[in-house]
C-alpha cells in the first residue's frame, strides 16, 4: 500500500521502533512468533523476516484466517504477534478477534499498523478509526496507544511479558520523542505531559504532540492546561480522569479516531457517570473525504490552533 | 465495426489509459502502477467490446455491470470510465487531491459508473454475485463482470461466493482473474499459492477459460456470450504481467505501489507508442 513517506529531521516512524524491538524479543524468546496478511514490507519486518524466517507466517491476504490461527498459535503455546494494516486487522477479522481471541481470552497481541488516516488518499476503507469503537466492548483486549517510538518498544515489551489479548495501535506518521522528564511506561496509567489547571486536554497517540503545542501556545495567553497522554485506553485511567474533573473542571479528549466510541466516548462514559464536567471530543465524525494526512487533520481542527480553540469552549461551558 | 477494427480501438484506448495512468500516479505521488498496467488491456476490452452500457445513464437498470474488485487499481478503472464517457477528463487531474471524487479507491458515491466500493480485497465477489441472482430472480438480460487480483483470492470471501454461484448456475456471471502471479510483497505462490486455479474453479461448478490478458482478440472470444447463454458461472483466468507495458516496470513486485520519478515517467511515456 502507498503513503506518503515523510522524513523530517528529529521524528521517528514508530514501526522502525516496533521492527527492532519484536526482533530483539524474538531472539530471547523462541515462543514469539509474528503473523501477518502479506504485510512484511508495510510492518517493515523484512529484518524478522531474514533472522526468524520459520517464525514468521504470512498467510497470505487472508485476515480472518490470520487471527483465527493466531489464536490456535496461542492455544499451542506460541506467543503470537499479529501484524496487519489495523484497518484490516480490526475490521475484516472483527469477529474472529472477538470470538477467538476476546472471548476464547488467547494470549494474542494485535499490532495494528498505520492506523487513524495514516492512509489519508487511499480513503475510508483504508482509514482506521473505527477501530476503538469495535474493539472497547471486547473489554479483556488491552488498548495501547504509544505516542512515539520510545512508547512504542515499551509496549510492545510489555504486550510480550503480558498474559493475555492486546490491540497496540501503531501510526506511520514520523512523530517526534514526547518530552517528559524520567518516563517510566506505566501500563493502565496515564502520563502527564504537562500540569495545568484551567482545562484538560486528554490525547493519544499521534494526537499527544498537537496537544502538548496547545498547551503551550495557550499558556502565552494565560490559559494553564494539563495535558495527559492517555496511552492506555482499556483498561482507563479512571483516576487520572476523575482528578481531572475536580481539578480543571473540563475536559477535551483529542484521538485520531472517529469521536464516537473511542477515547472521547471512554471518557465521556465515566464522567457522565462519576464527574459530570464538560467534555469536547475531538476527532472525526464520520467517513472522511479524500485528501492527505496533513489535509484531513487541517480540515477536522485536528491542529494545536483547533485544539486550543476547542479547550477555550470547554472552559467557556464550566458552570459559573 | 468490423472484429479487427473493435480489437484496434480497444488497443489504442488501453495504450491511452496506460498513459493517462501513470501521469496521474506520477502527479499523485501515490497509486498502484504495476496492477493498473496487468488489468488495463481487460478493462478496456470489457468497455469497448463487451458491455452494454450507456454513460449518460449510468442507473439504467438493464445495463451491464462491472465490478473492480481489486480496487487499489483506481489508475485503470479512472481511465477506462473517463474513456467510456462517464466523466470528463479534467477529473482526472484530481486523483487524490483533497476532496477529489478520485479517491485512492473507488466511491459509487462520488463517480458515476462506479458499481460499488472496492479497496479491502475480497469484496467484489459477493457483490457481483448479488447482482447475478438479483437478475436471475427478475429474468434480467444483464451480464456481471468481476475483476479481482490474483492474491486477492486468497480471501475465503471469494470461495463462498464462488460456491454460491456455482450452486445457483449464474451463467450471466463472470469472475476475471489478473493472473499476474504478484500481490503486494511477493509471488503469489510463495505467499500463499494458488495453483491449480483453473481446478479449483471447475470444482466449485465454474466454467474456465485460460486466456493471454493482453492478448485483445483472444479477450474478446473469451468473454463474448455463446449463443443461447450458459449453464455455469464462468471464470477467466487472464494470464498478465504486472506492469505490463513498460521495460522497467515488467514483473517486479515493488511497483505494485511504486511512484515514479521524473526520470522514469519520461521513460515510460517514450515506451507506451
Ligand atoms: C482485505 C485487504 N487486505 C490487505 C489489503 C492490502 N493490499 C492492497 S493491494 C494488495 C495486494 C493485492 O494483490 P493482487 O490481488 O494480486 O492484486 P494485483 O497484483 O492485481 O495488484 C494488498 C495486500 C487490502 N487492500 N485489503
Ligand atoms: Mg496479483
Amino acid at each position: 500500500m502507498a503513503a506518503p513517506a515523510v522524513k523530517q529531521d528529529g521524528l521517528h516512524d514508530c514501526r522502525d521502533a516496533w521492527a527492532r524491538t519484536i526482533e530483539d524479543l524474538a531472539a530471547q524468546d523462541p515462543r514469539i512468533v509474528v503473523v501477518v496478511n502479506d504485510s512484511v514490507g508495510s510492518s517493515k519486518l523484512g529484518g524478522f523476516q531474514k533472522k526468524h524466517a520459520d517464525r514468521l507466517i504470512n498467510v497470505g491476504i487472508a485476515e480472518q484466517n490470520m487471527v483465527g490461527v493466531s489464536a490456535g498459535l496461542a492455544n499451542g503455546g506460541r506467543i503470537p504477534f499479529v501484524s496487519a494494516a489495523s484497518c484490516f486487522l480490526t475490521g475484516r477479522a472483527l469477529e474472529q478477534v472477538k470470538a477467538d481471541v476476546a472471548y476464547a481470552n488467547f494470549n494474542v497481541k494485535l499490532v495494528g499498523q498505520s492506523s487513524g488516516v495514516a492512509y489519508g488518499e487511499l480513503g475510508p476503507t483504508h482509514h482506521s478509526i473505527e477501530d476503538f469503537a469495535w474493539l472497547r466492548p471486547l473489554n479483556n483486549i488491552s488498548i495501547v496507544v504509544p505516542a512515539d517510538a520510545w512508547e512504542t518498544a515499551e509496549a510492545v515489551k510489555w504486550a510480550a511479558s503480558h498474559e493475555g489479548p492486546v490491540y497496540i495501535r501503531l501510526s506511520r506518521m514520523p512523530v517526534p520523542d514526547l518530552e517528559v522528564a524520567d518516563r517510566k511506561f506505566a501500563h493502565g496509567k496515564a502520563e502527564l505531559v504537562r500540569d495545568g489547571s484551567d482545562v484538560t486536554l486528554i490525547a493519544c497517540g499521534t494526537m499527544v504532540h498537537l496537544a502538548a503545542k496547545a498547551a503551550a501556545d495557550l499558556e502565552a495567553e494565560g490559559i494553564s492546561a494539563r495535558v495527559l497522554n492517555m496511552g492506555t485506553i482499556t483498561p482507563l485511567d479512571e483516576a487520572a480522569i476523575a482528578s481531572a474533573a475536580h481539578e480543571t473542571g473540563a475536559i477535551v479528549t483529542i484521538e485520531e479516531a472517529n469521536i464516537h466510541g473511542g477515547l472521547g466516548g471512554a471518557v465521556a462514559e465515566y464522567t457522565a457517570s462519576s464527574e459530570p464536567v464538560p467534555v469536547e471530543r475531538m476527532g472525526f465524525p464520520g467517513f472522511v473525504p479524500t485528501g492527505s494526512v496533513e489535509w484531513l487533520f487541517d480540515h477536522f481542527g485536528l491542529t494545536a490552533e483547533g485544539i486550543a480553540r476547542t479547550a477555550r469552549k470547554a472552559i467557556g461551558r464550566k458552570r459559573a | 465495426m468490423s472484429t479487427n477494427d473493435i480489437a484496434q480501438t480497444i488497443r489504442e484506448k488501453a495504450l491511452w489509459m496506460r498513459r493517462r495512468a501513470f501521469t496521474m500516479v506520477f502527479d499523485a505521488r501515490l497509486g498502484h502502477p504495476g496492477g493498473d498496467f496487468s488489468a488495463i488491456d481487460i478493462i478496456a476490452t470489457l468497455y469497448f467490446g463487451v458491455m452494454r452500457y450507456d454513460p449518460k445513464k449510468p442507473e439504467m437498470a438493464e445495463r451491464d455491470r462491472f465490478i473492480m474488485s481489486k480496487g487499489h487499481a483506481t489508475g485503470a478503472l479512472y481511465t477506462g470510465l473517463c474513456a467510456a464517457g462517464y466523466f470528463p477528463e479534467d477529473w482526472l487531474n484530481t486523483y487524490m487531491q483533497p476532496q477529489s471524487k478520485l479517491n485512492g479507491h473507488p466511491n459509487r458515491n462520488y463517480l458515476p459508473g462506479v458499481e460499488t466500493n472496492t479497496g479491502p480485497l475480497g469484496h467484489g465477489v459477493p457483490v457481483a454475485l448479488g447482482i447475478a441472482i438479483a437478475g436471475q430472480l427478475t429474468n434480467a438480460d444483464y451480464r456481471t463482470f468481476v475483476l479481482t487480483g490474483d492474491g486477492e483470492l486468497q480471501e475465503g470471501s471469494n470461495w463462498e461466493a464462488a460456491m454460491t454461484a456455482g450452486n445457483r448456475k449464474l451463467g450471466k456471471l463472470t469472475l476475471i482473474v489478473d493472473r499476474n502471479r504478484l500481490q503486494q510483497g511477493m509471488g503469489t505462490e510463495e505467499t500463499n499459492g494458488l495453483d491449480p486455479l483453473d481446478d479449483k474453479f471447475r470444482a466449485f461448478g465454474w466454467d474456465v477459460e485460460m486466456v493471454d490478458g493482453h492478448d485483445v482478440d483472444a479477450l474478446l472470444t473469451a468473454l463474448s456470450e455463446p449463443a443461447g447463454g450458459r449453464t455455469k458461472p464462468l471464470c477467466i483466468i487472464a494470464n498478465t504481467i504486472k506492469g505490463k507495458g513498460v521495460s522497467f516496470m515488467e514483473n517486479i513486485a515493488s511497483w505494485h505501489h511504486g511512484v515514479p520519478n521524473a526520470e522514469q515517467h519520461t521513460t515510460a511515456l517514450e515506451e507506451l507508442i
